[in-house]
């Protein structure tokens, strides 16, 4: 008795749920309505089913439950009805299939219209490059990806040339044009989703897969990776701009082709030996660092990587807020005119000679390194030394206290959270690795084992 | 050598009758002895299982406030959680457990077919379950690849455990399987090679259909499973290239080349998906038989079942790519899985309908197994119904790799086929134990698992549509999702927790009954099916005493019109009770349907 009443309760609650949820799609931002379309007869097909059935059954319960001088009635089989409901349930599921079917086609065939851009995946970032103006992307091969080639374009290849390539996991889309994307990894399986184009496709490596879709709607949307691609897969964002074709091509030209960036010259390291001498004043003359001062070490730091945080100063993606020391590097960023500057600066910071810093942090070095291995060693490397690859600084041998005060900063919010530090985001959310104070100690007592 | 059967044997037939208390019970190749132990280390491994999904529901539901999980223990906790589920737990209660216990007594033989290799399968298991352990305890712990095993990141840098953790995965599936084939080519001879005089293949129960069908596809489809952790562990160890291509690791290639990751998917899927049914065939048998008991009423549409359950089982194999909509491979084979998933629904639809038309007119009984039979047709009527979503090939593209996968699997998976377990060890307690569980007890226990399963997975459907992805540490901020999102994340943390603790009520039961609990009648629920006419309870070793049993008609005969009380046991000659089973058979005159 009690049985049937719930069942039914269940019912009239899952559809009330359904209702009154505020939880459903998102709006759709591309020409896909006729997914929403057949999710819908889907939905009520399955609907409509999911009450009928619950209910009978609910009835059956109460009307048929044991009762004194009640007898079951013998009923083997019952061929018409049986082949009845057979016949009703492939109708409702032809009524599905069909016009799911007819979708599958027209996402399977790209449109000949649709322009092609290629997103290239690697732990734990997107990147986007644009064919440029022959309409055709260069071939590329994971076995020639550098840091100066981030996306292993063919430099053989005549096509590659003119390609656009934005190492930044913010794509831009022209509104209103159907795109195909092709979709190349690096490493492992990656998955290309946003939610509001509703289609999705894995990135493999050793193959390219595509999808396509035709932006319908202007906006900033949510990148995110949706195939499990290691311990960074929830951080792994990014971000979808879609803008008027006169916009999408401005900022277009901004961008750099490959060819630009193969012949971008050599930094001057003589120009940033000049320029360092306005950080030596804290930094160091040769770049040790000094505590009292809030400068952390900088000899033995890869370029790309002071390379990024000058540009971060400059912009005021660093420094913001909350950040008092990280304000002081505002000014002297900003000292450095260009990027030619910034790189001629970075340049020569890594030609210092390293010499480990002092420690000064105690802690539970086997603690430590527990955390470290399990959730720090992935994109930092075993022996701390980063790479690029993973937009990851060099660790060991570095100053203990910074990277303290940098671990607190990312936890409480105070570096990371600025929309363009893409990459200080992640370490927002890994930062939680480290439950408090004393575990970032222990992380930074292990550190210093590693020099 | 010729198939004699069992019946016409020597009385004097080498039963291997046991001399001392360790052959009685831990060397034991009785099969009911064999299935107490594979049910306790499935359930001691599943115990462990849902303790991790705990852990990780902490971190999901709070992830401000739980900072004992990190990103790495997130990982291994959903990818360890997943593999003992479904292979570990589910597959061995399923097959090693109620396939052990079930098969012989219901086909009136006296053992499986070859004990001393039922003996063998449960160590195997056993080893399989220690090298699985083993690997929480290794440097690096074990894999967080996620369940699917997905190369090439398993033995990758970035992935937790990709060194000795996915080693011991691998190596201890390998022996699983090992287990399990020799476990199932038990079930499936024994099936076929020692029923009892007059049990035709179609009166067999469906527990019986469901198992042996379960184990014909367990036979075929776990070797797939096999080849593709060989191929992995040469990948890993001796630097082959099966399923590698050329990739880049923190920043250095690999040496590695050619090689496939959708041949893996390939492979694993083609494991991965009968493998559902592997789990859900006996599901299907055992709640027949529990609905058409209490019922009192034969199952409706007996051939429909069997036929359903057989094309079930066929289809399974090829349906495997639907796993796969989004993988990469060409997407025309679309279209084709497509169709056979949704041609699956029209089976699948039949056996829910045959299951409610065995309630139509019957004279319900509503005791605990009853309560949880009934409980697993809503959840699977629930979970079947959003697998029409994602098999058809266009939804899965917005909702594949979210939170309504995990909900669709849980509810078909993993909430029905458990609400099956708890129907079937009540149900089949007294007959296992002699002593009659605590109705009370057991039915809070349906209660609190029943809502709380549904309070867990019907608001993770709609975290799906919303589009939350799976595997994620923690959400984040993104524009697309309301922070509602999280308290939803909450509320099913706490409704997991709450079905966790109940369990304690289930253990309590069994536990305490086993101790004080009054001691049952002999067929207490007036079971027509062979296993409750054995004359020993709990059986004895042998099970049936002299003589073999002798079957006379189908295992559903509840209510017959002229009969004397409202059951007919299976082996009640048609002398003394009316037959109404169309498949009439007298033993005396037809021997062909004897020795199959």
């Amino acid at each position: 008795m009690a049985l049937a009443v719930v069942i039914f309760l269940l019912v009239i609650g899952s559809i009330i749920f359904h209702f009154a949820s505020p939880w459903w799609f998102t709006d759709i931002a591309a020409d896909w309505g006729s997914i929403d379309f057949t999710i819908n007869v889907t939905f009520w097909v399955t609907g409509i089913v999911f009450i009928a059935t619950n209910l009978f059954l609910a009835y059956c319960v109460w009307k048929f439950r044991q009762k004194d001088g009640h007898k079951a009635v013998y009923e083997p089989e019952n061929t018409k009805l049986e082949v009845g409901l057979s016949a009703f349930t492939t109708v409702g599921v032809i009524a599905m299939l069909a016009p799911g079917l007819f979708v599958w086609a027209s996402f399977v065939n790209v449109p000949e219209e649709a322009g092609q851009i290629e997103v290239l995946a690697s732990q734990w970032q997107w990147q986007y490059r644009y064919p440029g103006a022959d309409g055709q992307l260069g071939t590329a091969d994971v076995q020639l990806v550098s840091i100066d080639n981030p996306f292993g374009v063919n430099p053989e290849d005549p096509n590659g040339q003119d390609d656009v390539v934005v190492n930044d996991p913010v794509l831009h889309l022209p509104m209103g044009q159907p795109v195909q994307a092709l979709l190349r990894s690096h490493d492992v399986l990656h998955n290309f989703t946003v939610a509001q184009f509703r289609v999705k496709m894995d990135l493999v490596p050793g193959l390219v897969s595509y999808l396509w879709f035709e932006p319908t709607r202007e906006g900033t949307f949510d990148v995110l990776c949706e195939e499990l691609c290691g311990i960074g897969h929830f951080i792994m964002r990014g971000a979808v701009v879609v803008e008027p074709q006169e916009e999408f091509d401005a900022w277009l030209a901004t961008q750099p082709t490959f060819a630009e960036t193969q012949a971008q010259s050599a930094p001057n390291v003589a120009a940033g030996q000049a320029a360092y001498a306005a950080c030596a004043s804290c930094h160091g003359q040769n770049g040790e660092g000094n505590q009292a001062l809030n400068a952390p070490k900088l000899a033995g730091q890869q370029a790309w990587y002071v390379e990024r945080q000058l540009n971060y100063f400059k912009q005021g993606v660093r420094g913001g807020e909350g950040d008092a020391e990280g304000a002081q590097m505002v000014a002297f960023a900003n000292m450095l005119a260009d990027d030619q500057a910034v790189r001629n600066v970075a340049a020569y910071i890594e030609t210092l000679t390293d010499t480990p810093a002092e420690p000064t942090i105690m802690g539970d070095v086997d603690n430590g390194y527990d955390i470290y291995d399990r959730n720090c060693a992935a994109c930092h490397l075993d022996d701390g030394a980063g790479t690029w690859y993973t937009d990851a600084p060099k660790l060991a041998g570095m100053s203990d206290w910074y990277f303290v005060t940098q671990i607190q900063k990312f936890r409480d919010g105070i570096r990371g959270l600025h929309p363009e530090d893409d990459y200080g985001e992640q370490m927002v959310s890994m930062a939680t690795a480290m439950s408090g104070l004393e575990e970032i100690q222990d992380v930074a007592a292990y550190i210093n084992t590693m020099r | 050598m010729a198939y004699v059967p069992l019946a016409d044997q020597d009385k004097e037939m080498e039963m291997h009758h046991p001399h001392s208390w360790v052959e009685k019970y831990v060397f034991s190749q009785d099969h009911k002895v064999i299935a107490i132990q594979y049910g306790s280390i499935a359930v001691f491994t599943g115990i462990v299982g849902l303790a991790l999904s705990i852990l990780f529901r902490l971190q999901l539901g709070f992830p401000e406030s739980v900072d004992f999980i990190d990103p790495n223990f997130y990982y291994q906790a959903v990818t360890m959680h997943g593999m003992i589920m479904v292979v570990y737990f589910l597959t061995a209660l399923f097959l090693g457990g109620f396939g052990n216990y079930m098969i012989p007594l219901m086909c009136g033989a006296r053992d499986m077919v070859f004990p001393f290799l039922n003996m063998l399968s449960v160590w195997t298991f056993l080893i399989s379950i220690i090298i699985l352990m083993a690997s929480f305890f290794v440097g690096g712990g074990p894999t967080g690849a996620g369940w699917t095993l997905y190369p090439p990141q398993t033995a990758m840098e970035g992935t937790p455990g990709h060194d000795m953790g996915i080693i011991l995965m691998l190596i201890s599936l390998a022996v699983f399987i090992v287990a399990t084939t020799m476990g199932g080519l038990n079930y499936a001879v024994t099936v076929l090679q020692y029923r009892c005089r007059g049990l035709t293949m179609m009166r067999l129960p469906l527990t019986v259909w469901g198992i042996f069908v379960a184990t014909i596809l367990a036979l075929f489809a776990f070797p797939a499973l096999l080849v593709a952790a060989i191929m992995m562990l040469f990948d890993t160890l001796l630097g082959t290239s099966f399923f590698m291509p050329a990739v880049i690791e923190a920043g250095t290639p690999l040496d590695h080349n050619g090689g496939s990751p959708i041949l893996y998917q390939h492979l694993f899927w083609f494991f991965g998906h009968p493998e559902v049914y592997i789990v859900a065939l006996p599901a299907f048998g055992l709640v027949s038989d529990v609905l058409s008991t209490h019922a009192r009423k034969n199952i409706f549409g007996y051939r429909m079942m069997v036929w359903a359950i057989v094309a079930i089982g066929g289809l399974s194999f090829i349906v495997w790519a639907h796993h796969m909509y989004v993988s990469g491979m060409h997407p025309y084979f679309g279209f084709f899985f497509a169709t056979t998933t949704l041609i699956i629904a029209v089976p699948t639809a039949m056996k829910v309908y045959n299951w409610v038309l065995t309630l139509w007119e019957g004279d319900i009984r509503l005791n605990a197994p009853m309560y949880f039979a009934i409980g697993f047709v809503f959840t699977f009527i629930h979970g079947g119904l959003t697998g029409l979503f994602l098999g058809n090939v266009v939804i899965d593209l917005p909702l594949s790799d979210t939170y309504f996968v995990i909900a669709h699997f849980h509810m078909v998976m993993g909430v029905s086929p458990i609400l099956v377990l708890f129907a079937a060890i009540y149900h089949w307690f007294p007959l296992m134990s002699g002593k009659m569980y605590n109705e009370t007890l057991a039915k809070w226990h349906f209660w609190l698992t029943f809502l709380g399963a549904y309070a867990i997975y019907l608001p993770m459907h709609y975290l799906g549509f919303l589009g939350v992805p799976r595997r994620y540490y923690v959400l984040g901020e993104t524009d697309f999702i309301p922070a509602s999102a999280q308290d939803l994340n909450a509320s099913i943390t706490i409704a997991a927790i709450f079905v966790a603790a109940a369990q304690i009520l289930f253990f309590i039961n069994i536990i305490w009954t086993l101790k004080n609990g009054k001691k049952a009648e002999k067929n207490p629920w007036g079971s027509a099916s062979l296993e409750w006419q054995a004359p020993d309870l709990p059986p004895k070793h042998g099970n049936w005493g002299e003589d073999l049993p002798t079957v006379y008609r189908w295992a559903y005969d509840y209510s017959v019109p002229g009969a004397h009380q409202d059951f007919i046991p299976q082996n009640t000659p048609e002398s003394e009770e009316p037959t109404v089973d169309e498949e009439h058979f007298d033993p005396d005159t037809d021997e062909s349907k004897a020795d199959v």
